[in-house]
Order: C-alpha cells, then structure tokens, then sequence
C-alpha cells in the first residue's frame, strides 16, 4: 500500500498546518482567554474570501469537536460559509451544523433554504446530501420541511435518494413521533421498491418507526426473501431479523409434531443426519409426522434464501441467518448454522464472546448439533478468561454418555491451569457434568475429592461446594467419600473446606456414625485455633450428633458449647447459647426443644445445578437483550407460533387465487385444451422424424394420429428409442401373463431384462409394432364405454381421451386389464401465475414418462402460453438454485413465442428421491422469474414389472423398519376395484402386480434417483376396513406415500 | 442503532468522539471505565455492558478501545462488526491503527467516520466507495494541499454507492495489469503433553492484491476444491457459481482484499510440521526449577521451517531464567513473566535446543502447572492443505495480465502443553 509512507509524510504536513495552535497543547484548553482569542482568529478566516483560509479553519473547527471540545460560539461565523462555492469547504460547514445545530436552533434556520435549493438539483448524489444533512439537523421547527422533502424524495427517480430518504425517517420520526402515521404512508410506499439499494434502509427505518406493522410486509414478503442476498450487508442483518419476527407470525411451527414424539428416537434421529444429509431426507420425514402440515412454501422460501448468507464475511450476517435457523427451521435443518457459528470462533475476541454466549444457549436446546464440533471449543491457555468460561459452558453442555470421558480428560488439563477463576469455573462444570450423567458421577467425585488437597484455597473451596452438591443427591452411596472427606480434616487448612466438610458429616452423621463423634472430638480439642467459620460448623456439628446420638456425644457437646460460651465472638457466643437453648431439655426450654431434631435435621433439598443459558432462548437470538438475559429498550419480543396459520394468501402480489388447488379441475380444463390444440400444429414435420409407431405404442389411451406433447422431446428420441422399444414389450407382455402368472421365473428374467433396459427386447419390437397399435384403440374403446357408465366422472373422461399415457401395466388381471391402461393422473401444477409472469404462463405436470438423456430423472412436462400482446423470446432456465445432489437438465432454450401461442417442452430432474423443490429461474429476454418445482412424493418413482413371487420375496426382504402400515376405512365410493387402482396409480407413478387373492391389491414401483424397490400392499378386511402397507428402504419415502395414498382413497 | 463513539486509549483519554443523533455526554465512558477496572487485564473487558440509560458496546483493537453508545435493542455483533469495520479503513487509509495515526488524521477520520453511518446505521463501508469520498493522505497530496490549501475530501461526487457492485472503482487503469492471489494457511492445534495431537485444524485464506483496469470479471478454479469444508466470501463472489462449480466468479475489487476464507474438511488429518521435546520440571521446596525445550522440524515435505518463535507464559512465581540457546535468542519479561525464543530457520541437523534453571521466588510454593508453548511457524511455498491453484481466467477485458499465486503456511493457535 502506497499509504503507509505516505502517512509519516502527512503527518508532518498536518501537524505543521493545525497542531501547534491548540490540541496538543496542554495549557490551550484551560485557559479561556487564550481559546477565545483563538476563535476570534478563526472567525476571520472564515469571513475571509479566500477558500484556502476558510478549509482551513473549518479541518481546525472539526478538529476540535472531534476532540470533545466545544466550538459552538462559532455557530454564526461557520453558518454563513454554508451556501459556499468550495465542496470541500460546504462538506466540513456541514458536519459542523449536524454537530450544534440543536444547540443554535435560529441560527440553524438561516442554512435551511440552501438545503431545500440542493433537494431540487439535477444530480441525483447532491439532491441525497442536501436531504441527509437537512434531516440530520434536529429543529423541530423544521420538521414540516422535512416531512415535505421526504416524501418527495420517497419518489425520486434515483434508487439513491430514495434510500436517503429511506434513512431519514427514522430521523424524522425521533424528532416529532407525531408524524408516525404519515412516515408510515412513506415507509408503506418504499416498502414496495424493488432495488436492493433501499430495501435493507427502509426496513431498518420500519423497524425503528413501526415494528408492529407486519401487515405492511405481507406484500413484501416474497420481495424481499429474492433481493435478500443482493443487499448490502448490514441491510441483511435488519432484514433477516424482521422476517424472523414475521415469519413467527405468519406460519406454523415447523416442529409442532415432532414435540409430541419421545425424546429418544428424537435424538437418535437427529444424530444421524448430521450434516449434509440433513436436507433432503429428515425434512420428509418431518413432512410426515404432521399430518395436517406441509410447510409454507413461503416459509420455505426465506429458508432457502437465507441459507447462502451463512456463508457472508459480515459475522453479523451469518448470525442473524444462524438464529433465523434456530427460531423458524424444522429440527433436522437447523444443524447447517454450526458450522458456520464455529467458523466465527476464529474471528476477533468480542465476536467470539457474542457467538459463544448464543452457542451456549444454542447447545442446550439442541445438542446435536454442536457435537461434531467439540473440539472447536477446546480451551487453549492464552484465550482470556471470559472466553474461557464461556467454551467451558459449552463444552458442559455438550457432554454425554460417550464423550464425557474425552470431556473430562481435557478438564483435568485445565483444572492446573494457573489462571484460577477459570479453575474454578472448570470444577463447578465437572459438577455440572457428574449431575448429568449419572455413569461418571463417581470417577468426578473422586477427581474432586483429590482436588481438596490442593494448595489454593479457591480450588478446594469450590471443589468442596461442588462435592456437596454432589453428595446431598445421594448420600447413602457415598458414605466412603465423607469418611474420607472426614479425614482430610487433618490436612486441610483452607477454612472455608473445613467448615464445608464439618457441615457434611454433621448432615450425614447417621452414614459415618463411628467417625463422626470422633471427628467432633478431635475438632473440640483444636475449637480455640480455629477460624470463626469453621467454629460455627463445628457448634452445628456438635448440636446434631447430640440429637441422634447424645449417647456418645452428650459430653463433647457440653463441651464445645461451654468453650463456644467464652468466645470472643459475639455470633459464636450468641449461636452457642441459642442451640443450648434448643437441643438441651431443661424445664424452661419451651415446646421448641421438642422439634430441635426437626429443625436441625430436615431434609434439604438438593441444589440443581444447572445452565445459566437455560431458557435463554425466549429471547431472540444475537440479539442485545439475549446477551444481557434482560428486555432492553426497543426489544421487539419474539412471537410463538401460532395455532392457526394466518391467511397465506395475503402475500400474494396480484391474484388471489395464486395458491394452488383451488380450482385446479377448472383450470386443468380451460388449460389443457390450448395446450392440445397447440402442440398438434407445431407437431407435424418433428414427428415425422420419428417411427410411425412411436406415439401409438407409447400412449395405450391414444390412436397414432392423435397429437400428443412429445414434440420437443424428440431431440432425445433417437437416444431413447430403446426405451420405447421396451414400452412395447409391456404391452406385447400383457397378453401373456394371463396364462403365465404365478410361474415366476419367465416373468421375472422378462422383468430383468425390462428394468436394466437391456436392449435384447428390441429385436422383436418391430414385428410387435403393428399389434401394439391395433391393440391400443380396442383398449381404448372398452375403456370409454367402461367409464361412460360411472355417472360423475365426464370430466375424467375427458382428460382420459385427450391426454397422453404412459402406464405400464403389465400382468394385470383380466379384471383390471383394461381399466389401468387409460388411467390418468396428470394433475397439472402452476409454476408460473398468467399475473406473475406479467402475461406469460407456465404450468407443468408430471408425466410419468421414462427420462431418457438420464434415467435417474423425472421428465416434468411444462407447459408456456403467452397471454402477452408481444412475442416472448429467449425461454430458457437459468441459475438453478439446486439442494445437492439435485440435478437438472434444462430443456432447449425457446426462442420465441408468438402472443397468444402456447409450447410445451420437457425437462429432467433428479431430485435426489426427496421431495424438495427444485428452484431455477426462468428466463425471459427482457425478465427473470424465480419459480420452483416441488414433486409429490408419488412421483419420484418408475413403475417396476414383476411377479407375484418376486413380489413376496422382495416383500419378505423389506420388512421391520422398511414398512409402514395404516389401517384406513374405505369409503363406499371406493369399494370397487377400479376406483382403488386408479385411486391408487393416481396417487403414485406405480403399476399393479397381479396377486392371487381378491382382496388384495400390490402395486410396485422404483425410486428414480436411487432405484429402491417400493412395494404397496393394500388389503381389504370385512367392513369396509382396509390395511395399506408399504415395504420400502427409504422409509421417508415410505411414509410420504402412505400419507398420499390414504388420502387419495379417503377423499 | 449506534448512537455515539469514544476512541479510548489505554490510558483512559478519550482522544477522539463523533455523536451520530444527540451529543451523549464523555461521563457514560464511566461505566467503561469501571468495568475496565474490574477486569483487570484488557482483553477480559466485556465487550457488552449495560448502563442505566445506554449500553455500551467496545472492542479492543490496537491499543485503543473504541467504545460505543447504544440506546435501543441492536445485534451486539453488528455493532463489533461495524467497530472492526471501522478499525479496518482507519488501517487501510493511514498503513496502521494507532493513536497517533488517527490524531494526526483527526479530520480525514471524522469525515470517515461522518460517511460510514448515517443516523447510527451504516452506510457506507466499502472501502472503495470511501476512498472515492475521502481521499487517503499520500505523499504528493500532502505536499500539494500545504501549497493550494485545498484538503482530502474528493472533488468529484462519487458515483461507486450507486453501482451495482459498489466494491469496485467505475475507471481504473494501470499500466501493469497484476493479479495476485496469496493463499495463507494457518494450523491452528493443541498438542497434548506426549506429544500427540489433541486438536489441529487449518484454516486458510486467499488475499488478493489485484490491479486490473477496466471491468475484469475473473474465474479462479483449483485443483482439488473438495478440500474446502467451509468458506466465507468476499460479497463480489457469485455464490451460484461457486455452487454448481466450484469456482470463484468475481469482479473484484480495486487494490487489496481478502477473497475468501475457509476451513480445511476436520476429516483430514493435519499434517503438524514440528515437533517439541520438552522438560520443564519445578522442584518441591525449592527454589529452582529445570527448563529444558527442544523443537523439530516433522513431515515438512521438503520445505525448510522458519520464522520460528517459541512464546511461553511462565508461572507467577518464576523470577527470572538463566538458559543457553543452541540457536537463536532467547528474551525474558520479569514483569510479563513471558519468556520468548526467537529460532528463525530449523535445520535438521541440528536441532536448536534451550535449557537452563528458572529461578523461583523463593518461599512461594511450586507452580502446579507447566506453562504451554506457543508456537510460531512459517513455510514458504506450501499449503499445508495440499490446495492448489488451478487456473485463473479473465473475461471482459483484452488484456492479458500478469498473474501470479504465491502458498504460505503459518503457525496460528499452535500450542502444546506440557
């Protein structure tokens, strides 16, 4: 750096310029005459016309006030410069006039009108100066001027003098609290701007001036989550925290069920997952659990986006992100924030203190956490104490059944440490540790009954206070402790032991009946050396072995208390008489005698030790009030949940009905039909490129000429073809099994060959290709009329006939054969709002079709139509923001679309078999939109072809924790076969394995990313009654499609 | 948020103060005070406490306590972290954080000062932007403002606090177009008294010095990004990318900066360059104790072991230290009770060695604990990590710039007990 040299230089030079005269010079500021003169000499040089004179009385002026001193009778001089030509000149009269414009309100006044010229200017960085310097001036006489200039200023052209004005109504309002609700008007409208610049600004000016406002964030929302890794920093940490207090108004507890579960597969379920794993896999799980809940995708929206943030240089940053986790993240996610919390304990000393004080109160709550971090916060003899003690705290915290031995190794090495309070601290700790964990309570008590023999008193008293705690939990157990304890008295010197240990045998006397009357005797022969503490203990002593065992007592206790009698201390002397009083009967001795023995020995409770961080979290994390453990002022206090989630439509921007399913059958109609007649047109010259055969063989519901939405796909066909190829086997193979079933082992290399896409299939698909298609249209036309005649199902039809299938349902049986074929699913989801998208509209739907660049994908059919007056160019998915592990492959970018046109590609996602969201931009030439793709769990799998035995084999492989049973009733409506497997396959990318029984349905299927068997068993019993059982490794997956199938045969 | 702010030196002068809203009086520092007194030793002040109307929020940087005033419910580390912000420029704008740098600077500090908040909320911390603002003191400004009088604050509006990447300059041009990237790794351990391993991370930085003109948007890629377990970074780096690639996509910011900073997976075992035999012995009822420390180089990978200083804290109790040294000086602070053993280069074949008799205060009892030894190392050409560059490109711009990468290896919270 150039600047190091240069600073010695300008040092001389700026000392050679102002110093001399003032500063340093010890004698100028204590004598007034000499300083008034000076400011005479400073007037002149502002009133002076040259430039150079006036910059330089103002660096002196500022000098001054920077040191404290008071300037403030140059008020008038200084105020006239303030409309100077000399920028440099006009900065310095304004950091004089912010400092003692308070102090000189009329004088002020004469600078407000260059103020109020400078808002007006053409350049933008001017108009923001004369704003902040203006608002900065507290007058309240100004304060109409100001709010006029605020306003105005809210709806300047420049994102920068909105983010001015932004700052100054905090300002404003600190001034005059009168203003609020017109400041609230301002904040409302810059609330809605959508630059990264004013949003962290205004919401800090929120903060100060309404806190409680939350329904002006409503609409903001989902704003401010997207622009939230764009603000500049410290705007993040306001933000973050705001929406944390949001977020606890608006949705439902992410663990409200999981508080309803045992503490123990709790806890081993979360040490599982620790880390990586974390994200897809426990948030299903917990998905699960609660029945009624499924996160907020809002919620989830400012989970995902703040996620990125843990990784910010500003400490500040990843702190506000680290206790958004804590407070609003489902348990299993919250484990990310450690290791960004133990990133900071390298930073400087203060930070290290603020984060270890939120870790402390973090690791009691959830420990897990932490864990694979235990050695972060190892001790190391150069950390200062209070550090020290809070890493100790942690380290308490941490420890269980399997670490403590680890745990107390590294605390025998600071019990030597040389600084003693931390000693102190470490042994109050190890009490902690031993109360904890019942498994080590004796090695602790024996660590400190060693430590009495320590030299320094502090040691020993506190160990001694510690094995007391120790020993009033279980006194009986540790009989052989208090006799050596009892013998130590010898040894130990240190006062404050001694009287501890005497109270000890006194209490337990009746465990160490033998050696407590002799540990009196010998105490009663030293009683006149003894400290007064140590006196009072030994008097304490002798009054309780004289009630439980006055026998051998009777005559020591005489004599203490008659040596206690003499003593020159008036509290020894004073105590002693008083438990003559008490424990010897004599005629006078009242009816209190009768209840010494009570009074002397009742049960005392043992002293819990425990955190001082416990239940500190009822405060915000990070935040001062935390730090504290005391409201401080201006604490917004942390909302509970709610039971009932507030209305989630009010963060929509535009339309209402946003949120999906509302309406879904209606749209699917109004939808779809476009979205046929479209794809027929744009379908014509890129089918011709494929096989003749293709689009009969791949939809059984569909005739060849049908159009169906494969056109984009065809890029790929080439490759896949193979695929199709075996689609056709499926359909050649349903007319087998009829004959075959039961004979597992033809079926079963069939099915092999089908799964491992062998193309061994292949060479017979071309003689097949003419049945097939002549196959499918007798199929279809039994299927209609099967339909027609369910009353109430005209909409279903129809989608059955226009839509395209892929349902490989081999080996059905004759019963079910012709219903599955033509039994669709394709529930259509929105992606993208015709209002959201500004005219353009996405929707996708999943359809249930083999991937073919990467098997390990599910293909997603999504659906443009452009309601726009102007052609929309360029759509393309950009910057998928993926969970890892998840992958995507985007379709071809469009290049254009005409208004009022619609087109429908295809793109792959692997989500890893978990059932969260996939998030991508979709781009436009002129836009961006975040949008996001969440599977049901249904569809994260393949149908799987395979017999009754095998089914039952791999059945009989899958069972303990891989399956999961519900009983669930049917309704009447859903008593028919047909319903069931529809209901079923609609619920599920699944297909039917034939089964003998009649009262049992099998479904089998495969997850896409990892090819996990999934085996579905639903069995009818009497009543209406049916068990739906799931075999499946993924047991998450497992449970999700329980949930989903139970309610689609419940509905 | 912050309200006010008192430079403090160890002294207890407050030399400097800027009130952001209302004047708060010098006598809340009272309260500082009291608490600094209570603690006894600096580092053990609490950087938070409270006082009946305000809080006060201090950190301890170069022998100055800036200490500031809160009266309302803020994050006690965005203040630290602003404090340290501050702390930061007044380092990059005058070469060192000192008392008398900021005295001699009082006026550029408090135009700094005056622009980083704005009504105690910050506004402007890019040290870029506030260069634009306030011109840093350099040698041919001082010598042409004693002459023309004019000052360090810029003439031209600075139009970098309206950019979309307010890090970077908007016209920078050099003749020489450099980029260079040090890649810093410290090991941070605690090794046990046998000499095995209790603790031991690295953690890394990239600091980057990078004079580029024009608009360059940089890609740095490594061999073997897997390593990194946990990184921080540079606002300028695009997260995404890094995401899906593992690349550093950046523009940077003009001059010097911290790129990243990371830790090395805790899976890995660190690889501990040295090693330490050790004797240090007091004798009961006597007033002299043994001290006997040699220090080896260990798995260096071929690369010599330097900078080597060996600080230990002694007990209260030692008086002084009558030692001999193979090598290297040695220095001991009676006041301090910190002995320090300056080695420079370990060579294998001979290992520097320190022995002689500590001499106790004599009455006092025997010191129940070894004092530890910490550490300082340096290896010149080696990430300890095994991290390595791979490739930087630049797009944006024609030219090709002279790039260059240099790896260090550092000894950072090395102790070994004893």
């Amino acid at each position: 750096m150039s600047a190091s040299p240069a600073y010695s230089e300008e040092k001389g030079g700026s000392s050679s310029l102002g110093e001399p005269e003032y500063g340093h010079d010890p004698a100028s500021g204590g004598i007034f005459s000499s300083d008034y003169k000076r400011h005479d000499d400073l007037k002149e040089m502002l009133d002076s016309n040259k430039d150079s004179l006036k910059l330089e009385a103002m660096k002196r002026i500022v000098a001054m006030i920077a040191r404290g001193k008071n300037a403030s009778d140059l008020f008038p001089a200084v105020v006239k410069n303030v409309a100077c030509k000399n920028i440099e000149v006009k900065k310095l009269v304004y950091v004089y006039l912010v400092r003692y414009a308070e102090e000189q309100q009329d004088l002020a006044l004469l600078s407000i009108s260059t103020f109020q010229r400078g808002l007006k200017d053409p350049n933008q960085l001017i108009r923001a100066s004369a704003l902040r310097v203006l608002s900065s001036i507290r007058v309240p006489i100004i304060v109409p001027i100001m709010m006029l200039a605020i306003k105005e200023a809210a709806s300047d052209m420049s994102p920068y003098v909105r983010k001015t004005a932004a700052h100054a109504i905090p300002k404003l309002y600190s001034l005059d609290s009168d203003q609020k609700d017109q400041l609230i008007e301002v904040i409302e409208k810059l609330l809605a701007d959508k630059t990264t610049l004013v949003a962290g600004s205004v919401v800090m000016a929120f903060e100060e001036v309404c806190p409680e406002r939350i329904d002006l964030i409503h609409k903001n929302y989902r704003k401010l989550c997207n622009l939230l890794i764009d603000v500049e920093e410290w705007g993040q940490v306001v933000i973050i925290n705001m929406l944390t207090r949001y977020a606890r108004t608006q949705f439902l507890s992410p663990n409200q069920n999981e508080s309803l579960l045992e503490e123990n597969p709790e806890k081993a379920f979360y040490g599982s997952d620790e880390e990586d794993s974390k994200d897809d896999k426990p948030d299903a799980a917990s998905l699960v659990k609660r029945k009624p809940y499924v996160m907020d995708p809002d919620h989830r929206l400012l989970l995902r986006n703040t996620k990125p943030l843990l990784q910010s240089r500003n400490a500040a940053v990843v702190m506000a992100v680290a206790q958004l986790y804590f407070h609003l993240a489902p348990k299993a996610e919250v484990g990310v924030i450690a290791k960004a919390l133990v990133r900071l304990l390298r930073s400087h000393s203060e930070v290290q203190w603020v984060v270890l004080q939120n870790v402390a109160t973090m690791s009691i709550k959830r420990r897990g956490m932490f864990e694979p971090y235990l050695k972060s916060f190892y001790i190391r003899s150069t950390d200062p104490t209070q550090i020290k003690i809070l890493k100790l705290e942690v380290l308490t915290n941490l420890a269980n059944e399997t670490n403590i031995s680890t745990i107390l190794r590294e605390f025998q090495t600071y019990i030597r440490s040389m600084d003693k309070d931390f000693v102190a601290a470490t042994i109050q700790a190890i009490g902690r540790c031993a109360t904890n964990i019942g498994k080590v309570r004796d090695t602790c008590l024996n660590g400190l009954v060693q430590l009495l023999s320590n030299r320094d008193e502090l040691v020993v008293a506190e160990s001694v206070v510690v094995i007391k705690k120790l020993l009033q939990m279980q006194p009986s157990q540790h009989s052989e402790i208090i006799k050596h304890m009892a013998k130590l008295t010898d040894n130990i010197q240190v006062p404050m032991a001694r009287a501890s240990i005497l109270w000890l045998i006194g209490e337990y006397c009746e465990h160490v009946p033998k050696i407590a009357p002799d540990v009196l005797r010998k105490m009663s022969k030293s009683f006149t050396g003894e400290e007064d503490i140590v006196k009072l203990q030994v008097i304490n002593l002798a009054a309780k072995l004289y009630l439980t065992n006055s026998k051998q007592s009777k005559l020591l206790t005489q004599y203490v208390l008659n040596l206690a009698k003499y003593d020159q201390n008036y509290d020894i002397r004073d105590r002693a008489r008083f438990i003559r009083q008490l424990i010897v009967p004599t005629e006078k001795s009242g009816a209190l005698n009768k209840y010494a023995k009570k009074l002397f020995l009742a049960q005392k409770p043992a002293p819990i030790l425990e955190s001082s961080f416990k239940d500190r979290d009822h405060f915000q994390l990070g935040s001062l009030s935390h730090l504290l453990n005391a409201k401080a002022v201006g604490y917004q206090e942390l909302p509970d949940w709610p039971d009932e989630a507030p209305d989630p439509s009010v963060r929509n921007v535009e339309v209402p009905e946003w949120t999906k399913c509302t309406s879904r059958e209606k749209r699917k109609e109004k939808v779809e039909k476009p979205f046929y007649s479209d794809s027929e047109g744009e379908s014509g010259p890129t089918e011709s490129a494929d096989s003749g055969a293709g689009p009969g063989r791949l939809c059984a519901g569909q005739q060849g000429g049908t159009a169906q939405p494969w056109q984009s796909f065809h890029g790929w066909r080439a490759a896949g073809s193979c695929e199709e190829e075996e689609q056709e086997q499926v359909k050649k193979g349903k007319k087998k099994p009829p004959q075959d079933e039961g004979k597992g082992g033809s079926e079963s290399s069939w099915e092999e060959g089908s799964v491992s896409e062998s193309s061994s299939s292949e060479s017979d698909s071309g003689s097949e290709a003419e049945e097939s298609q002549s196959e499918p249209e007798s199929k279809r036309r039994t299927t209609v009329r099967g339909r027609a005649g369910q009353p109430g199902r005209g909409l279903l039809d129809q989608l059955i006939t226009s839509q395209p299938q892929h349902v490989p349902t081999a080996f059905l049986p004759p019963s079910a054969q012709m219903l599955s074929p033509v039994f669709s699913t394709m529930k259509t989801y929105e992606l993208l709002h015709r209002m959201a998208g500004e005219g353009l509209s996405v929707e996708y739907y999943f359809n249930r079709q083999p991937f073919p660049p990467d098997p390990h994908m599910v293909a997603v059919q999504i659906q443009f139509s452009n309601n726009t007056e102007s052609e929309v160019k360029n759509l393309r998915v950009s910057e998928p923001k993926l969970v890892s592990g998840m992958r995507i492959q985007e379709f071809q970018e469009i290049e254009s679309l005409a208004p009022g046109d619609t087109a429908s590609v295809i793109m792959g996602i692997d989500f890893c078999d978990s059932t969260q969201a996939a998030n991508f931009q979709l781009c436009t030439h002129s836009r961006q939109f975040y949008v996001s793709i969440q599977p049901p769990v249904g569809e994260l799998m393949a149908p799987v072809f395979m017999s009754e035995n095998e089914f039952k084999k791999e059945q009989s492989k899958l069972t303990g924790m891989s399956e999961i049973t519900e009983k669930l009733t049917l309704l009447d409506k859903c008593q028919s076969d047909h319903t069931i497997v529809q209901r079923v396959t609609a619920a599920a990318n699944v297909s039917r394995v034939p089964c003998g029984a009649d009262n049992e349905y099998r479904f089998a299927a495969k997850t896409v990313t990892s090819g996990s068997l999934i085996l579905i068993t639903l069995e009818q019993k009497e009543a209406a009654r049916a068990h739906l059982t799931v075999n499946s490794e993924k047991m998450v997956i497992g449970t999700m499609l329980v949930q989903d199938i139970s309610q689609a045969l419940a509905q | 948020m912050i309200h006010s702010l008192f430079l403090i030196n160890c002294s207890g002068d407050i030399f400097l103060e800027k009130h952001w809203k209302s004047v708060v009086s010098q006598s809340v520092c009272d309260y500082f005070f009291e608490a600094q007194e209570k603690a006894a030793d600096v580092e053990n002040v609490p950087p938070v406490i409270s006082t009946p109307h305000h809080y006060l929020i201090s950190i301890y940087r170069e022998k100055i306590f800036f200490v500031s005033v809160i009266q309302t419910e803020v994050p006690p580390l965005f203040v630290i972290e602003f404090l340290h912000r501050v702390a930061d420029t007044f380092q990059d704008y005058f070469g060192e954080c000192s008392e008398t740098a900021i005295k001699d600077n009082v006026v550029i500090v408090y135009e700094l000062l005056e622009e980083m908040l704005d009504n105690g909320f910050p506004l402007a911390t890019e040290s870029n932007i506030l260069k634009e603002l306030i011109k840093p003191p350099t040698i041919l400004r001082s010598v042409v403002n004693s002459i023309t009088g004019s000052s360090n604050m810029g003439e031209t509006l600075p139009t970098g606090q309206l950019s979309n990447i307010p890090w970077r300059k908007a016209v920078v041009k050099y003749t020489n177009n450099e980029a260079y990237f040090d890649v810093i790794e410290e090991i941070d351990a605690i090794i046990d008294k046998s000499g095995s391993t209790v603790f031991a991370e690295i953690q890394g930085v990239i600091d980057s010095c990078i004079k580029l003109s024009g608009m360059p948007d940089l890609s740095l890629s490594f061999m073997n990004p897997r390593l990194l377990d946990d990184v921080s970074f540079h606002p300028c780096i695009r997260f995404k990318r890094w995401e899906s690639e593992r690349v550093l996509s950046f523009i940077p910011p003009d001059g010097n900066f911290r790129l990243i900073s990371y830790r090395v997976s805790s899976q890995n075992l660190v690889a501990i360059p040295v090693y330490v035999k050790h004797i240090i012995s007091f004798k009961e009822n006597s007033s002299s104790g043994r001290f006997d420390v040699t220090i080896g180089p260990k798995q260096n990978m071929g690369k010599t072991v330097e900078g080597v200083i060996v600080t230990v804290h002694m007990p209260k109790a030692v008086l002084n230290m009558n030692l001999t040294s193979t090598q290297g000086s040695y220095t001991f602070d009676p006041v301090l009770k910190v002995l320090t053993w300056d080695i420079g280069k370990i060579s294998p074949q001979k290992l520097p060695n320190l022995k002689g008799i500590v001499n106790l205060q004599s009455g006092a009892p025997k010191p129940e604990e070894n004092p530890s030894l910490n550490i300082q190392f340096k290896i010149q050409q080696l990430a300890i990590s095994g991290l390595k560059v791979n490739r930087l490109d630049m797009f944006g711009e024609k030219y090709k710039p002279f790039k260059g990468v240099k790896y260090i290896t550092k000894a950072g919270k090395f102790q070994v007990r004893t």
